[in-house]
Formats: C-alpha cells, structure tokens, sequence
C-alpha cells in the first residue's frame, strides 16, 4: 500500500466526483489542484472554465494565479472577463462550480470577507472574487476545504456567497436558478446537504479518521447519515498523476503553499 | 486622437489629484509602469478602481496616492494578503481608505455600463449575500418583464483608464491579446485613456477580430517596454511570479515598504531605471 497525505485524499475525493464532460467554473487554489487530477484522469473531457477568460482550458502545471498565461495558451478560446460572467456563467452554461472558502456553515453558506465585524475585522481575507455568482447561477456547486473548528462555524461572520441559506427549500424561494452545493470535500471526510433540511451531513469517512475527529473539527454537532462509507483510498494512478502534476508546477512556479 | 509621449508627460498631463482612475489588467498586462508613475509624481487622493488591486494598488495605497478604492478581489494572487491595502483599511495608513466591495460579476458588468454609456448594470446576483448590507451602492430592481429580483450596480466611469498593452503602431492604434480581462471596457468607459505599450509598429498585424482600441479613443500612447512587470505580457514575457513571492515580506512591513518604495521608484528616474535598481537589489528574482 502506498501511503499519501490527507491533502491528497482531499483533492482525490474532490476530482472524482467531477463528472467526465461537465462544464466547471474553477476557482484557483484547491478547487483547479481537484479540477485539474480529474481531467487527468477520471474526466478527461471536462471543460474548465477560469474567471479570467479561459474556457476548455488544459494547463500541464497548476496555475498561480487566476489568469496564468498557460491557461490562455491551452484554452479552446478566451474571451473577456464581462463575457465569462455573462454569457458563460449567468447565461446557464456552467454544470459545476468548484469553490473554497475560509469559513462555511452547516448549510454550505461560504465567507471569503472577514474574520470578526466587518468595520473590525480581526482578519480581513481577500473578498468575494467570482464566488457569489458562481454560487448563484452554477447548476451545481462543489466546495473543497481543510476541515476545522475554525473553518466549519456555527454561524459565519460573514456570508459572501450563499449555500443553502437557512436550509429547506430556501434557495428556491430567493429564486437563485442553480442547486447550490451538493458536495463538501474536506480531509477528513465527504458531506452531502440532506435532501429535505440540505443541512450537511457526512456520507462518507476517509480511510483512517474517526467520527469523533470529524465532531472534534466541526463548529456545529455534526450529523452522519444512516449508512456512512468509508472513501476509497487513493489510488496509485491517481496519486502519481497529483504527485507529478504538483511537481511540474513546483518546478515552474517554486515550491509554495498555494493560497487563494 | 492618441498623443505618442513618455509615461511621465502622459501622467502628468492626464491625471490629476483627486481623479478616479482604474489601472486594469487580469493578471496579465497589468499597468505597473504607469502605477509606478503615479508614484513618482506624488499624486493624491485618487478614487481607485481595479477588480483585483494587486500589487500595482497595495504600492498606491502604501504611497498615500489614494483615498478610496472600489474593488472585488483584494489578495496577493497565490501568494495572501495585499498588507499595504489591509494596512490602510485595518490601521489607517498611511491615512485611511474608503472601500467599496463588489463582486468580479458586477465590476464586469459596471465596466460593460460605462462603456455603454449607462447610469448602472443589472445582473443576477448577492442574493444571499451580505456584500449589499455592507456597500448600499449595490441595490436590487425588480424586472418589468419578469419581475424577477435583480442586482444593479452603478456604472464605473473614471477619469482616467490606464492599461498595458502588447502594441501600438505610429498613429497610436492599440492592439492586445491573450488574456484580455475588462480593459476593452475600462478604456471605453473613460474620459481619458493611457495606454503604455511593449512595443511601436509600423503595421499591427492582426486579425479582423482582434481586440484592437483605435487610435480616437486613445489619449496617450507610451512606449515602456516590460511596463507589466512583475505582471506578464503575452508573447513578450511570462509573469514574475518569485517577484510576487517577494513582495510579502516587503509590504508587511512600513518601514520596509517606505524603504522600497523610496530606492526603487521615488529614486528612480523611470521604469527603466527601477528595472536597473531592481536587477541590482535582488538578483535571485525575476523582474
């Protein structure tokens, strides 16, 4: 057996459940590290969309920013920024948005804003970006992020891009057109929203990590469904394609902790 | 009708204390040159707008050019924190800065309406979101077809738009490509636009599509090669992204900053001459 990090169950997890052929609205960090294993491996059709203008993207190294110059050279096309926005993403073109965040809460709503009051915050974060539309119009919204007490809040300071709002049918009562997220991928685990209350439940354990460490890591009592699995460990495939594709960009970009 | 002229003319001539002014670039072809400008001929109290500040804003604001600024993205791409904007915002220095905090959908759309020449843009969007509680600028309509909610934002009209471009030919005729972001829109949406460029052509080569801002809505054309810099240019240059890197230590720190800001632009003649100075005090990064 081979062993991996969690950070790399995370990213496996994430990248499976993109499926082949889905047209993905990208956010840089973890969500294009996950986007981009599984259209090396498992969904080599996908359609990887940056809010900088790229759509069908193809990078060899992961970018650094959001508007890498490979991700230009590699694309099917790339047209404007107002564009992606509009058409693209507003227009009802976009399956799966692929997100991270700072902090989420247990209805998958996500803060990128700040840390503490607005007017004082104790830490002031990057912002919105493309995340509140995203959220908004994508069909679907994926979410992938480290599991903490810090991340996984009762109640958010902020709420810069809607999930599920105060749960039930919320959502389609504010009229936003997508579903909202329908996966959270952390390392320790995969959560599903229940389909009546769309409050995140776990539905499935990485290898090696107990409930209790999930409890532990989570800002509200969390819920595990009925019948909880354990995730498949990461296979050698998939974990030789991550390993060289962390590599390559190591070697384009330096050797860092990439950050949002 | 464009005015072929050095950076310093330009940006002396065109923009002026108390301007609004939007330096955009999505990464790629980001304005550092012309910020650098801004810089050194001490300007003040400008309203920024930019969707993403990057480094170019976080070396305004540290340099006290600027009052307020209207924004979407406030992070070191890949890197963290811009800490001169965080600075100004959390502390109030080197004085304090007003922010408006949107969404990149809706500052995409703001530029759209400028160009249009509209008041505001409608998009679907915030809701759910707090950004509207925190910024009444951003409001919601409702459809007279439809009547579904809407967000609207105003238009962003600035002063001055300034960007970097790949070429210019001699009547001052602008080409871009690559990754092309909002400056199309910015320029449009502008009373004033100055473009630094790579390159002077005889002839621009290019397709009938291309994006191409003629000459009559150009108001300065410069000539500052690796004028992005640390930022890319398409075919010229690849992104300095070890400069990015760097520039966290120098802008968490005042004193540093102040330092830096001082040796490589105050002390410099031109960009040129930073380039220089730069190559000199830090040979291990790529300008």
């Amino acid at each position: 057996m081979s062993t991996y990090t969690t950070n790399e169950m995370m990213t496996v997890a994430a990248a499976r459940r993109l499926p082949d052929g889905a047209v993905c609205f990208v956010g840089i960090g973890l969500p294009s590290t996950a986007a981009n294993l599984a259209r090396l491996t498992s969904a080599p059709n996908v359609v990887l969309i940056y809010e900088s203008g790229p759509i069908g993207a193809k990078p060899t190294v992961l970018p650094l920013s959001i508007g890498d110059g490979e991700l230009a050279e590699t694309a099917d096309t790339v047209v404007s920024t107002p564009e992606i926005f509009r058409y693209w993403l507003q227009g009802g073109r976009v399956d799966v948005g692929f997100l991270g965040a700072a902090q989420i809460d247990r209805f998958a709503n996500l803060n990128t804003t700040v840390i503490g009051p607005y007017d004082a915050p104790k830490t002031r974060l990057p912002g919105a970006g493309g995340a509140p539309e995203i959220a908004g119009s994508a069909k679907e919204v994926f979410i992938i992020m480290r599991q903490s007490k810090r991340a996984f809040v009762d109640k958010l300071d902020f709420v810069t891009s809607v999930g599920h709002m105060d749960g039930g049918d919320a959502r389609q009562r504010a009229g936003l057109p997508g579903k909202g997220p329908q996966v959270v991928v952390t390392d320790l685990c995969v959560m599903e929203p229940d389909a009546v209350t769309r409050e995140l439940i776990v539905v499935s354990i990485h290898p090696g990590i107990t409930r209790e460490q999930i409890t532990e890591a989570t800002g509200w009592p969390i819920k595990f469904a009925d019948n909880v699995v354990e995730t498949l460990v990461p296979q050698a495939a998939e974990l030789e394609t991550l390993r060289a594709l962390q590599e390559r960009t190591d070697a384009a970009h330096g050797k860092q902790e990439g950050a949002e | 009708m464009a005015d072929i002229c050095s950076l310093r003319e330009a940006v002396s001539g065109l923009i002026h204390d108390g301007d609004t002014v939007a330096m955009e670039g999505f990464t790629h072809l980001i304005p550092h040159a012309a910020g650098h400008e801004v810089i050194r001929q001490g300007k003040r109290d400008l309203a920024l707008v930019r969707m993403t500040p990057d480094l170019i804003y976080d070396q305004l604001i540290g340099a006290g050019c600027a009052t307020s600024l209207r924004f979407s993205w406030g992070g070191n791409p890949g890197v963290g924190s811009l800490h001169r904007l965080r600075d100004a915002v959390e502390k109030g220095w080197p004085h304090p800065l007003a922010i408006r905090e949107h969404s990149h959908a809706d500052m995409a759309n703001a530029y759209v309406a400028g160009a249009s020449g509209l008041p505001f843009a409608v998009l679907r969007g915030y809701i759910g979101s707090d950004l509207p509680k925190v910024n009444d600028s951003i409001r919601f309509i409702d459809c007279p077809y439809t009547g579904e909610t809407l967000a609207t934002t105003p238009a962003v009209r600035p002063d001055v738009t300034v960007i970097h471009a790949q070429q210019a030919d001699r009547q001052g005729n602008v080409l871009l490509w690559g990754i092309l972001g909002v400056q199309k829109e910015a320029a449009l949406a502008a009373k004033k636009v100055i473009v630094t460029v790579e390159e002077i052509v005889d002839k621009l080569d290019a397709p009938a599509n291309a994006c191409i801002l003629p000459k009559w809505v150009v108001s300065a054309v410069c000539h500052v090669p690796r004028g992005a810099t640390p930022s890319y240019a398409h075919g010229y240059y690849e992104r300095g992204n070890r400069f990015y890197l760097a520039w966290d230590p120098i802008a968490r720190n005042r004193e540093v900053f102040t330092a830096w800001i001082q040796r490589h632009i105050l002390d410099t003649e031109d960009f040129e001459g930073f380039l220089r100075v730069h190559a000199e005090s830090r040979p291990e990064v790529d300008a």
